[in-house]
């Protein structure tokens, strides 16, 4: 299993009611199959959308990035900086 | 925090860490708090951030430019927190020995940031509603994505 940590950001976190949460998933492991899980196990995560931007340790990823056990996966709402 | 603050930028610091006597152009862009027609009432921009990667993610724009132009010198502010209507929410300077290069940089830092910085804008209005605006500037729906 890799465990990771996923964290929420913004509009994401307050539809998820939090802003992070523990995840373990079967390895190996995509960013997907984390979003998945997120999406079955945290109340509130399940109206985020099914495929969204996402970052693995501070770094944008695509959903079949792989994943490792301690990495850290972001939900990122659509970019708005400047 | 090296390039996120939660005070207003000051312009004058950050000129000063890009200008020197051998750079004849100075390009220094301002994005700032809106409240335009199509706002509605904009008093404030709450701006939040994944802070660490805004952090890395800055670093890794400014390495690019100083990359594409070795002759330019950058450096860039983004608030984070309430910023009122008129204050600046981003600051970028970019300085080179000739114009053509300061306004290159300057433009591709913005365009990337854009692009890139994890960060998000929440409009506070004057009938005390607060919505989360989308890159496009338009507000988001409370519920569903």
């Amino acid at each position: 299993m890799a465990s990771v940590t996923v964290r929420f950001f913004a509009r994401y976190a307050e539809l998820a009611g939090r802003e992070s949460a523990a995840v373990a998933v079967p390895s190996p492991a995509t960013v997907q199959d984390v979003v998945r899980r997120v999406r079955e196990t945290v109340p509130g995560a399940r109206q985020l959308p099914d495929r969204p931007l996402t970052a693995v340790n501070m770094r944008q990823a695509r959903l079949d990035s792989a994943v490792q056990d301690g990495d850290e996966v972001a939900l990122l709402p659509p970019i708005a900086g400047g | 925090m090296t390039y996120l603050t939660r005070f207003t930028i000051s312009v004058d610091a950050l000129l000063a860490e890009v200008q020197r006597p051998e750079c004849g152009g100075t390009c220094l862009f301002l994005g700032t708090v809106r409240n335009g027609p199509e706002e509605g009432g904009v008093t404030e921009i709450e701006y939040s951030a994944y802070d660490a990667m805004a952090e890395a993610e800055i670093e890794r724009i400014l390495a690019d430019a100083r990359q594409r132009w070795p002759a330019a010198r950058v450096a860039l502010r983004h608030r984070v927190g309430r910023v009122p209507v008129g204050e600046a929410s981003i600051a970028i300077a970019a300085a080179a020995p000739h114009r053509a290069e300061a306004f290159a940089a300057c433009r591709h830092i913005i365009e990337e940031v854009k692009q890139r910085l994890p960060i998000w804008k929440k409009e506070h209005r004057v009938d005390g509603t607060a919505v989360w605006v989308d890159p496009s500037g338009k507000p988001v729906p409370a519920h569903g994505a």
